[in-house]
């Protein structure tokens, strides 16, 4: 700010208006802050919180391994559910009825029964098929196992839950798809691509901007559904662990705050990742030139490119009239 | 299809008799598209009754008509984007999306076949259906790179070619959003070029546009017809068909009423509905 040109205003007549007053901001403002003072009080002085114990056992080696549990739990039953869902959502829109008919029975089914019935259900697996085996439908068998001994609870409770999430995330999925304009789809396929090809270049990508923001909510959702895997039972995610230490100690309120904690911390960052998604996939949706961050080989426009978007440009054809 | 790259040459400038042999000579002699009492109907409605329409190789065709007199659907026939209800469409010898048999059964012809087929059709969109999760590079070698093949860094040279034969070298890094109307349908006119297509398919490429936009895009359009490509262009743009078309179509509720040289069509036309129909747009 050395050059004293820059201090001249280009306006000559700034209107320095005073902004139009605002009481009800200040009065709420007092009164949430009043509010969210009292309810701090209430939570720190009363001591039947026990924050010593909370203190104590925040950051004990048990609940971390909950949390291990929880986040292993959480992950890779989005990423099957995903994968199965993406799946569902493409025979959903084929031109097969027995696809279609298949998605739909699939997806019917696992969002009519509660996701405890479904875990449950996992968790009697070897005792409702003691044996699973391989081989030739209605013919011969190439090999079998017994199925406790190769089917831990981890993997009941994974399946549980992923098949359960892939009917949600189904329905997400296509919506997502059928929000893509057809002429995108035309277009592609004008240029000789492939349906399979259109799906993951063109429609897909475009889908995410849609599929992004619910599947992290899913995300989140399924977070803490994890809780519920004590029905296959797997014992060892953060809600079980935690539950159980309390019991154990007769303190089951500090723990309870415990797993409070950490979910809430779990589902902060995880909604600061579905941010960076969103504006990743948002590339190229945004008017604003150099939007869209994460968007790749982006570069801001410089001044030449502005003078050139004003109009005094020297493009070829911009020269020639009708 | 032998020869997919044979470079468009407006008929007639095969020199006689040179290097290029016989068969080169009798490609050339070849209708671009040759398509024959078509018909399309969707569900009840007929939309097409009984089209025929040569294009011959290098040439351009404009079709003029009232909205609704089946334009739209020639065009998306002729690329397959609709399966064709009766007739048939060829294009450059080779029929579109059936195989006809010895026993003269028809077949349809397996979706990656029919991909195969577009290829060589560039097609332009009134609403240009650019792919707006891409830039404008990444538009054009999209389609080199996924069908042909091509290498990133060959497909790359090729579109920053093309994307500066329409005049917007300085925009191959910004996304559809970012540009012009203008300036996005030569986007979309450069990536069907980046296809080397033998044949482009225009749909009131214009339209869509702001008054201004439209010579822009007219000039890279005539252009391509200065270097002999063949076109087929659904347009309302009368001046272009005057000074561009070597052969005007006009069309009403599903038949061609009238075609011949811009200047019988235009200046001199025969039928009733044709001179109503550009008392209308002139
Ligand atoms: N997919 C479709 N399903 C049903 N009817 C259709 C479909 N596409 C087009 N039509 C109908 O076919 C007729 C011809 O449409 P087309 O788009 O070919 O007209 P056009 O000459 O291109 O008109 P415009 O100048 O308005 O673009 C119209 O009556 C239209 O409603
Ligand atoms: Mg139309």
């Amino acid at each position: 700010m050395s050059d004293p040109q820059s201090h001249r205003d280009p306006v000559p007549n700034r209107i320095h208006a005073r902004p139009v007053p605002r009481p009800g901001r200040i009065i709420s403002a007092i009164v949430v802050l009043v509010l969210a003072a009292m309810a701090i009080n209430g939570l720190v002085t009363n001591t039947n919180f026990r924050w010593d114990i909370v203190w104590t056992y925040l950051r004990d080696v048990l609940v971390f391994r909950g949390i291990g549990w929880t986040l292993l739990l959480t992950a890779g039953s989005m990423l099957v559910a995903i994968v199965l869902a993406v799946t569902l959502a493409v025979m959903r829109r084929s031109d097969n009825p027995v696809m279609r008919w298949v998605s739909w029975v699939y997806i019917w089914f696992f969002r009519g029964t509660p996701i405890y019935t479904q875990l449950v259900f996992w968790g009697l697996l070897a005792v409702l098929y003691p044996r699973l085996s391989l081989g030739v439908p209605f013919g011969p068998e190439f090999f079998s196992f017994s199925t406790k001994d190769v089917i831990s609870a981890f993997w009941l409770a994974l399946i549980g839950l992923s098949l359960n999430e892939a009917a949600y995330l189904a329905e997400i999925v296509r919506a997502g798809l059928n929000s893509v304009d057809t002429g995108q789809t035309e277009a592609a396929k004008a240029l000789g691509m492939k349906d399979s090809k259109i799906l993951r270049r063109i429609v897909l990508p475009q889908a995410m901007r849609v599929i992004v923001p619910p599947t992290g909510n899913e995300t989140i959702s399924m977070l803490k559904t994890t809780s519920l895997v004590v029905a296959v039972p797997f014992t060892m995610d953060l809600y079980y662990t935690t539950n159980a230490m309390g019991n154990r100690l007769f303190l089951p309120v500090p723990f309870l705050v415990i797993a409070a904690i950490w979910y809430l911390v779990i589902t902060s960052i995880l909604m600061v990742g579905q941010h960076y998604l969103e504006q990743y996939y948002g590339r190229g949706f945004s008017t604003s030139p150099g939007g869209g961050r994460l968007g790749r080989k982006r570069r801001r426009p410089n001044k030449q490119d502005l003078i050139k978007a004003s109009g005094t440009t020297t493009d070829p054809f911009s020269e020639v009239t009708p | 299809m032998t020869t997919p790259n044979v470079p468009a040459q407006p008929a007639g400038t095969q020199p006689a008799g040179s290097a290029a042999s016989a068969r080169s000579a009798a490609t050339a002699q070849r209708p671009m598209v040759e398509i024959r009492e078509l018909h399309k109907e969707f569900g009840s409605l007929h939309v097409l009754k009984g089209v025929d329409l040569t294009v011959t190789r290098g040439s351009v065709t404009v079709i003029l008509g009232p909205s609704g007199s089946g334009k739209s659907t020639l065009l998306r026939c002729i690329n397959e984007l609709e399966d064709i209800t009766g007739g048939s469409v060829v294009v450059d010898g080779e029929l579109m999306g059936y195989r006809r048999d010895d026993g003269g059964t028809v077949h349809r012809l397996h979706p990656k076949v029919i991909a195969k087929q577009r290829e060589r059709i560039g097609m332009v969109f009134q609403r240009f259906h650019l792919f707006p999760h891409m830039t404008a590079l990444e538009n054009v070698m999209e389609a080199p790179v996924q069908v042909r093949g091509l290498s990133k860094a060959a497909a790359r040279t090729r579109a920053l070619e093309l994307l500066d034969r329409v005049g917007l070298s300085d925009r191959v890094d910004h996304y559809p959003a970012q540009l012009s109307g203008g300036q996005q349908q030569r986007v979309a006119i450069a990536r069907a070029l980046a296809m080397d297509p033998e044949l482009m398919l225009f749909d009131e490429p214009t339209s869509a546009l702001d008054p201004e936009l439209v010579g822009e895009v007219l000039a890279v359009m005539k252009d391509l017809a200065r270097d002999g490509m063949t076109m087929i262009v659904v347009t309302h743009e009368i001046g272009f068909a005057r000074e561009v078309a070597d052969h005007v179509v006009f069309m009403d509720e599903g038949v061609i009423v009238e075609e011949g040289g811009p200047q019988q069509v235009l200046d001199a036309p025969r039928e009733q509905r044709t001179k109503d129909f550009l008392a209308h747009v002139l």
